[in-house]
């Protein structure tokens, strides 16, 4: 195992520990927490990025699309199981007992009247069994990852169209979750993801809950990906990278090796994005449009692409930074004639950034720990 | 005596229309006239109206134009230019309370004034128009007394509407419908729709009496419905339905049980039937419909849907009337689609062009090329502030958005993508850094809300070929534009010295260099021209669009799809591109009509799979735009 993986490891179960032990003492609030932990979930996307982008050197501006995927997935369950509590606690009252019928007219009336329909959809068809759910999470995204990939590299759609291709892929999703017809809400999404169904621990508990799971997943995950790109694998998948005509003519199955790199990745980021909305609460289509995933390869190429921590690094430090300064907290500067108010120049600084990232820091940050001796 | 009667009988008769004037009706039905309403007047206008009294017409007019007052002693007066005169037009003094009828008295007296208004040739228009909007078969034998004294087209149109309608004789609406031909005019397709109304009746012996349009099979509306139907016609007894079920067993319900039965294990449908069925042997519940009983009583009978009208002839002459009808209307909706369609495409190709020219000449994407076209937007709502005509303002605002646009696109070169040249993704990332700046910017300058960039006055209407077709002018104009621009950029390409250098660059840049051209420059002009056309596209697009910082990102991943899909470098690819996608959004949405979100999905997956066929594009070119 390279250094710098146990190092990345050591520091997360540093972390991990700290937050538990500062949560436990209430010296960081229950939302901080919770803001930790889709940090760590938006770093696992960050690594899953890297892994295809800054590695194999597809630029995929779609990966958040599997990463809200994975949340509408999970929140199908959050809420169908919850709304079945609510509606089994209300009708349990009646003289008659509640028919398997009327309770699921129920939900239904519960979960889509705002899309004025009572009817359950068929893609809801699984949402009732928390273990058919969680196979739908990887399945999925991974599905949708491989048929779409399949699509793309056999035709030999490389660069810049790819980066477009998958970026329609991405906005055809959203378009397509914005209908009410959809069977998924519209723009209402999914609400209400916080609650735990079956769980009456408190929130500041189910949230240092989902932390450790962060945690876990994000550790598990950096496991994974360092696996991957160690290795003959990781060596092929760089050349793929570097020239993918010459790796083809020493024989590679280069599209095989694209195609298994960009599932692999989407899984990862579905599963990302499974413990990241119970932690925000509420996923709609907006989070699928191509922006976020053209942030996603922002975050990875300020942290260094082709380094794995880097990519956590970037995550993390913008992902914080922007709620940071978005969320009101930033100081603003009074200049005397006008007062910058981060509020509305984040964005602007957070561009700048990037220009400059680009043309003087082509590694990044993480660029910085090669000047370490090793 | 013997001559006598009939000449009292005469006198009598002549009586009522000579003898009592429009001022006696007034004042025998004072009350009601006071405080009308649209139930209980109608009798009292036409009275007024049948009175014969030539001072009839202005009494009506004047009430209907809310003129009519009534003094303190009970006097009616009409009020004219400030002034206030009696019934007869002699000036009176005094304080009146004005009369004010409500919006259905007022339809019903403006109906009345009719007969008045034929007459006048000045005022036939508005009495059409009065007729139209409240036809009433009394209407008709005015409309032909008017005929008979003059010939009117207008008239005469009318009272063929007026005749398919209300006209007792069978013969005469047939021929009226027949005369019509497959006119496409909307109100002879409001007269004929309501003629072709059917109700859906359902009887048990035999098919129902009437006239019927045609029998409906039971398959067709499914056996639920079917069934209903004869429920609420009282021809079967209901089915049990769960609510009713629940209801009946809950009425039911002694010490915990139903029929024996513990309430707590009715949890299922079947354990409830069963408990129904045990009330139902008892007698405590009615019997409700069996699926065997329901089978019977639907074998046996009849769903027909029958039509209000009772004449064969007139319903068969109108449905084939409005068969010709709906070929014309298909056609010229197909017609409509297609121009809706060439509109689109010429925004697509308006967005695109610009990128044609950026990402196809020197291969570099521009994600911020969407804000370019925002550039151009707030231009021109910019421009509008300060110049309030609207046509001097565009003719300031189009080369003003070129210009700055074109400036910040050679600025955008200079400072960041001649020093990305050799790595094309990261252009990308950096130019999308760009782009979320110059968004927050436009968004901190001008807010958050939608700005309004007004078209001048000849741009607003539409074009109307008739019922059915019409289009914007704003959209012909955004096509002549489009065009305008296809012609520039050909001319630029293939005419100046400009476009022969950025070919030559275009298909070989160090080989260019050694001929002398200096590619570095070449690329920052393209790279402006290209951000300067988005600019103008911008004004365009603002035109019709909503302006908000965001509006560049609705068209930048069509602009993409549109040069991907056409042929990178090819203008004639993203013209192709551009008709298809189009063509192809219009298609869509007219399949799905209820859904713009569903076209643009299909729409995508259908590029992707296209994409899957042509990978380089409708044109492919070959050369340093074809890439690796």
């Amino acid at each position: 195992m390279r250094r710098s993986t146990i190092i990345f490891l050591a520091a997360l179960a540093f972390l991990t520990v700290l937050v538990t032990v500062l949560a436990g003492t209430g010296l960081i609030s229950t939302s901080f927490v919770k803001t930790l932990g889709m940090t760590l979930c938006l770093c696992l996307a960050a690594v899953a990025m890297d892994v295809v982008w800054g590695y194999t050197g597809i630029l995929s501006l779609g990966h958040m699309a599997f990463f809200a995927l994975g949340g509408y997935l999970i929140g199908m369950w959050l809420m169908y199981a919850r709304t079945e509590a609510i509606v089994v606690q209300a009708l349990s009252g009646q003289t008659l007992p509640p028919t398997p019928e009327e309770i699921r007219a129920g939900i239904g009336g519960q979960l889509f009247g705002v899309v004025g329909s009572t009817d359950i959809p068929w893609i809801w068809g699984f949402a009732h069994a928390l273990p058919l759910q969680l196979a739908l999470v990887v399945l999925v995204p991974g599905l949708l990852a491989a048929v779409f990939g399949w699509l793309a590299f056999r035709s030999r759609v490389t660069g810049v169209y790819l980066s477009i291709l998958t970026q329609a892929m991405t906005l055809a999703l959203a378009l397509y979750l914005f209908q009410n017809d959809s069977g998924l809400r519209g723009n209402n999404g999914l609400s209400g993801l916080q609650n735990l169904p079956g769980v009456s621990a408190p929130q500041s508990v189910t949230a240092l809950w989902l932390f450790w799971a962060s945690a876990a997943a994000l550790a598990a995950g950096y496991l994974l990906a360092a696996y991957v790109v160690g290795g003959t694998f990781g060596s092929v998948i760089r050349a793929i990278r570097d020239d993918e005509q010459r790796v083809r003519f020493l024989g590679y199955p280069v599209e095989g090796f694209k195609l298994f790199v960009f599932t692999l990745t989407a899984v990862i980021a579905a599963i990302a994005g499974a413990l990241y909305y119970p932690q925000a609460g509420i996923v709609n289509p907006a989070e699928m449009m191509p922006i976020a995933s053209i942030y996603l390869a922002v975050w990875v190429a300020i942290g260094g692409r082709g380094r794995l921590y880097g990519a956590v690094l970037g995550a993390a430090a913008v992902s914080l930074l922007s709620s940071w300064f978005t969320g009101g907290r930033a100081p603003s500067i009074p200049l005397g004639f006008y007062t910058i108010d981060w509020v509305d120049w984040w964005q602007v600084l957070l561009g700048l950034t990037f220009v400059l990232v680009t043309l003087l820091a082509p590694k990044g940050i993480g660029g910085l720990f090669d000047r370490w001796p090793k | 005596m013997q001559f006598l009667l009939p000449l009292l009988l005469a006198v009598m008769l002549a009586f009522p229309a000579a003898a009592q004037d429009a001022a006696d009706v007034l004042r025998a039905h004072r009350d009601q006239i006071e405080r009308p309403s649209r139930m209980t007047i109608g009798p009292v206008i036409d009275e007024l109206a049948a009175s014969g009294d030539p001072a009839a017409a202005r009494i009506l007019a004047a009430w209907e134009e809310r003129r009519l007052g009534l003094l303190p002693d009970g006097r009616f007066v009409i009020e004219e230019d400030g002034t206030l005169t009696d019934l007869t037009g002699a000036a009176v003094g005094g304080d009146a309370s004005m009369l004010r009828p409500n919006a259905g008295v007022r339809g019903l007296i403006a109906s009345a004034r009719v007969r008045f208004q034929l007459a006048d040739p000045a005022k036939r228009a508005e009495a059409l128009t009065a007729i139209a909007r409240n036809p009433a078969p009394e209407h008709l034998p005015l409309l032909r007394a008017a005929l008979a004294e003059g010939d009117d087209p207008a008239m005469a149109r009318t009272e063929r509407l007026l005749t398919i309608r209300f006209d007792p004789d069978p013969a005469a609406r047939v021929a009226a419908i027949q005369s019509f031909g497959a006119s496409l005019a909307i109100d002879v397709r409001a007269a004929l729709n309501p003629i072709l109304a059917t109700t859906r009746v359902v009887s048990l012996d035999g098919p129902p009496p009437g006239n019927i349009a045609r029998e409906v099979p039971v398959d067709e509306i499914g056996r639920t419905a079917a069934y209903d139907l004869l429920v609420a016609a009282d021809l079967a007894p209901a089915r049990l339905s769960p609510e009713g079920e629940r209801a009946a067993l809950l009425s039911h319900v002694e010490d915990g049980r139903i029929a024996g039965i513990p309430v707590a294990t009715l949890n299922t449908r079947a354990a409830r039937d069963a408990a129904y069925e045990a009330l139902e042997a008892s007698g405590a519940v009615p019997p409700a419909a069996t699926e065997d009983e329901v089978d019977a009583a639907l074998a046996a009978a009849t769903i027909a849907d029958v039509y209000a009208e009772p004449e064969e002839a007139v319903t068969d002459a109108a449905r084939a009337a409005l068969r010709g009808i709906d070929t014309k209307v298909g056609l010229m909706r197909f017609a409509d689609l297609a121009m809706d369609a060439v509109s689109l495409a010429s925004i697509y190709f308006l967005a695109a062009i610009g990128l044609a020219i950026t990402f196809g000449v020197i291969r570099v994407i521009n994600m911020a090329h969407g804000e370019f076209i925002m550039m151009g937007a707030y231009i021109g709502y910019a421009v509008q502030q300060v110049v309030p005509n609207y046509t001097l303002s565009l003719v300031i605002a189009l080369p003003l958005a070129f210009a700055v646009a074109f400036a910040a696109g050679v600025a955008l070169e200079r400072l960041v993508i001649r020093h990305l040249y050799r790595r094309p993704l990261e252009t990308l990332l950096a130019t999308f850094g760009v782009s979320i700046m110059l968004q927050q910017l436009a968004k901190n300058i001008f807010g958050t809300q939608a700005r309004p960039l007004t078209a001048p006055g000849w741009l607003s209407g539409s074009l109307t070929l008739n019922d059915v077709v019409s289009i914007s002018w704003i959209r012909i104009a955004i096509f002549v534009l489009a065009l305008l621009f296809l012609g520039l950029y050909l001319f630029i390409m293939r005419r100046t010295r400009l476009g022969l250098e950025v070919r030559a660059v275009q298909q070989n840049p160090s080989m260019a260099a050694s001929m002398g051209i200096a590619p570095g420059r070449i690329n920052m002009l393209a790279f402006g021209l290209g951000s300067g056309i988005a600019g103008i596209a911008g004004v365009a697009i603002g035109l019709f669009a909503q302006v908000t910082s965001e509006l560049g990102q609705q068209y930048i991943v069509q602009s993409f799809m549109t040069v991907v899909v056409g042929g990178v470098g090819s203008i004639f690819g993203t013209l192709a591109g551009a008709a298809l996608i189009g063509f192809l959004q219009k298609g869509i949405e007219w399949m799905n009509p209820s859904n713009t979100l569903a076209a643009q999905t299909y729409m995508i997956l259908f590029i992707i799979i296209f994409i899957q066929f042509r990978p380089r594009g409708i044109i492919a070119l070959k050369g340093r735009a074809a890439g690796d």
